[in-house]
Formats: C-alpha cells, structure tokens, sequence
C-alpha cells in the first residue's frame, strides 16, 4: 500500500524525526472529539436523533448531506 | 508541533472543501434539483400537500451546501492531520508531500469508496423516513469497520512485507484488504429503497457527482496539506515558498 511511494527518496536519505506519541496524544483527542462533534452536526443531526429540536439544521445542510453521502430522511 | 499539524490539516480541509463545494454545485445540484422535482410530482399524485419550505431550495443549494462541506472538510482534515502526525517518521523515508498525497487516498478509500460500495449516496426521494435510525447505523458501523480493515491490513502487511518482500508482501496485503472489506460489508444489511419508477440515469449522474465531490475533496485535501506540513516539518524546506 503505502511503500511503492518511499523509492524516490535516496535510500540514504535519514528517517525523519517521528513526533512522539505523548506530545500528539492530547491534540489527537482534541481533534478527534472536534472532527467527531462537526461530523455529527453536518451528518446526522435532526436525522436519525437530534439534540436541538426543529429541523432548521438538518434542512439548511440538507443538499450537503445527500452529496456527502450520509442517510437523508 | 501536532497542534500546528491539526490547525493546517483543518485549514487544509476547509480549502479542499471550496473546490468540492463548486464541483458539487455545478455537477451535483442539477441531480439534486431533478430528484426533489420527481419527490414533488409524486407526492401531488399521491394527493399529498407539499412539504413546507422550511429552508428555501436557493439557500440549501448554496450556503447550506456550503456550510455542510467546509464543517465536513475541517472534520476530515483534523482527523486527516492526526493520522498524518502519527504516520510521519513511522512508515518509513517519505516527504511529508508523498505522505499527505498517500494518506488521502487511503482516508478517501477508507471513509468514503468502501462504505459507499455499500450504502451509496442517495439522493432525495430515495429513502424511507421510517428506516432513518436503521440506515444511520448501519453506514456508520460501515465507516467504522472499514477503519478497522484498513488499519488491520496495513498492520499485517508490514509483516508480510518484512516475511515475503515489498512486491509479495504488498500484494498480500492488498489481498487481505479485498477479502476483508468482502466479508465485512457481506455481512452488514442490504438496504434499497430507491423507487421503482426513479430515472436510473438521476441516480447515477447523482452518484458519480457524490464520489466525484469527495475525489475534489480529499485530493485537494492531500496536495494542500503536503506543502503544509512541510513548512512546519522543515522550516525553510522545499514546501515553505508554496505555502502563499
């Protein structure tokens, strides 16, 4: 999958410097719960459950919805 | 640094998503526009009185379309950005340009090819509002597993190919990824209710804006993360002069 793509870097070329995995942790929760919460919004809100009552949301992201690819009505 | 990474991967995310949002209003909207235009014919023929305009068809197919890409896009481009922080350094000697590209076309095959071979996007007038709850699960569960299979086929993969070489040991990998996604969607419910009488050729069109919206999407994605992460990589790098 991914190995085809290393060749055109010269074999001798150094193996960059990895971030560590304690330093990435928390801006990896953070991100996920964020990605997660914006996902749910565009994706299923006012669908299948809804925190917010009405369907002003899933109607204003309504055509965005069908073209994302996620269940519509 | 991952934190400068997960700002331009969002960044990054919400750029791609401008260009799939025009992609999806030229190619996308028409079939969009045709299919509520069948849902309203058949509602009157059944006698049943128009769904309230709650959102006017203008605003959904222009800032509503909007909205609903560039949230998707940061989303993606955050959990895009993670993967990518964690990769680098990991996979082996790639630049952060071949790895963005590389890791986009894995995030569009993973979050959107594979669980769109099972549940493809519908447009409106398909689906039933009783199957909603049903219909959500089922495609999430999909995204989830399909995660699963790629991350347990890469995991694997690097041991084949480490036991029988890259080229053997990637087409074992591949291998493993093909039956896995088989078995794994084989065994998740079949669900169609598109209409009987619906234009085949509405759908279709429909479709092929949808997963064309999502090439935009991360293919974009992918190239203006690459000189990105490069600036925040290699300060001074070969990515720095693009960023502008």
């Amino acid at each position: 999958m991914s190995y085809g793509f290393s060749s055109p870097v010269p074999a001798s070329a150094a193996m960059p410097d990895a971030i560590p995995l304690r330093a990435l942790l928390p801006w990896a929760v953070f991100g996920l719960i964020l990605s997660m919460v914006l996902l749910y919004f565009v994706g299923a809100e006012q669908g299948a459950t809804a925190l917010l009552s009405g369907h002003a949301v899933h109607e204003f992201v309504h055509d965005g919805r069908h073209l994302l690819g996620f269940p519509c009505h | 640094m991952a934190g400068r990474l997960l700002a331009r991967g969002m960044i990054a995310g919400v750029l791609a998503a401008c260009l799939a949002f025009l992609f999806a209003r030229v190619f996308g909207e028409p079939q969009v526009d045709l299919s509520i235009a069948f849902e309203t014919a058949r509602d009157a023929a059944a006698g049943m009185a128009a769904e309230p305009e709650i959102v006017s068809r203008k605003m959904q197919a222009s800032f509503g379309l909007f909205t609903a890409a560039a949230l998707y896009g940061a989303a993606y481009g955050g959990i895009f950005a993670i993967v990518f922080a964690l990769a680098y350094g990991r996979v082996g000697r790639v630049s952060p340009r071949a790895l963005a590209l590389l890791l986009a076309g894995a995030g569009f095959l993973t979050f959107v090819l594979i669980p769109d071979l099972k549940y493809p996007p519908n447009p409106p007038a398909v689906g039933q509002e009783g199957t909603i709850g049903l219909r959500t699960v089922t495609y999430f569960e999909m995204i989830v597993l399909s995660l699963c299979v790629m991350a347990l086929s890469i995991l694997v993969g690097r041991r084949l190919i480490q036991r029988f070489g890259q080229w053997n040991g990637m087409l074992c990998g591949v291998g493993l990824f093909v039956a896995l996604t088989a078995l794994v969607q084989s065994g998740l419910p079949n669900i169609n209710e598109v209409p009987a009488d619906f234009p085949a050729i509405v759908l279709w069109r429909f479709r092929e804006a949808a997963i064309g919206m999502q090439v935009v999407l991360w293919g974009a994605l992918g190239l203006i993360f690459g000189p990105l992460a490069t600036a925040v990589l290699t300060p001074g790098g070969t990515g720095r002069h693009r960023v502008g």
